[in-house]
């Protein structure tokens, strides 16, 4: 499942929630991301997303994920709008009868939700705001996989 | 009429996210944005711009069912 919120989240409570009940699971991985401050020069990350087709587009690629690493299950949640350094930015979980497929699949979902999920990210700083696009680091991520 | 969303940097250099467009294309639209503001509509077909309707994304020309969606995408930035 994917949720988009504007609200700040508990990655502690979206962990616990996502390991309840699993008595064939046998391996949860999880990732989360938080705001960096990059030394003060960034005060406020903003995130925009296209609510509907962001959440779909997440879904379709979750599912393939799913479908690639055999997961039993998958949980994505991932704030928009103005993020305070430190607040968790995104949370990913993965669920799978190993350890090995849960956590490749945590990190592959990761790579391509840096940098090809359908969000627009700018970075308010003490020099004004500036759209910030995926970095080298983050295609070549992502490429690993292809 | 057609439903115009704007997003990212495209919103800030237009100075709006979401307006109402009459067009039953989208060439139509993209010459009715150009009337109004000819740099905005140069950006709306800038690389890597990607264009949905209702949704969907779609490349090159399409026509547009009455109250459709047409969203202008910059390149995605991931989250």
């Amino acid at each position: 499942m994917i949720s988009l919120t504007e609200a700040p989240f508990e990655p502690g409570a979206l962990l616990t929630a996502f390991c309840a009940g699993r008595d064939e699971t046998g391996a949860v991985a999880s990732f989360v991301g938080l705001a960096r401050a990059e030394g003060g020069q960034a005060s406020i990350l903003e995130l925009e997303a296209y609510p509907g087709f962001t959440e779909s587009a997440i879904a379709a690629f979750a599912k393939d994920a799913a479908a690639r690493f055999e997961l039993q299950d998958w949980r994505i949640v991932h704030r928009v709008g103005k993020i305070a350094p430190g607040e968790a930015v995104v949370f990913v979980a993965t669920a799978s009868r190993h350890r090995r497929a849960a956590l490749e699949a945590c990190d592959f979902l990761m790579d391509w939700l840096k940098s090809r999920a359908p969000f627009w990210k700018k970075e308010h700083g003490p020099d004004g705001a500036r759209w910030i696009e995926p970095t080298a680091q983050d295609r070549t991520d992502a490429q690993r996989w292809d | 009429m057609a439903r115009v969303l704007l997003f990212g940097r495209l919103a800030d250099q237009a100075g709006w996210r979401e307006r109402e467009v009459a067009a039953d294309s989208l060439a139509a639209l993209r010459a009715c944005i150009a009337n109004d503001d000819a740099e905005l509509a140069e950006a709306l077909a800038g690389p890597g711009v990607q264009v949905a309707v209702d949704k969907a994304l779609v490349r090159g020309e399409a026509s547009l069912a009455a109250a459709a969606e047409v969203a202008f995408l910059p390149p995605m930035s991931g989250g």
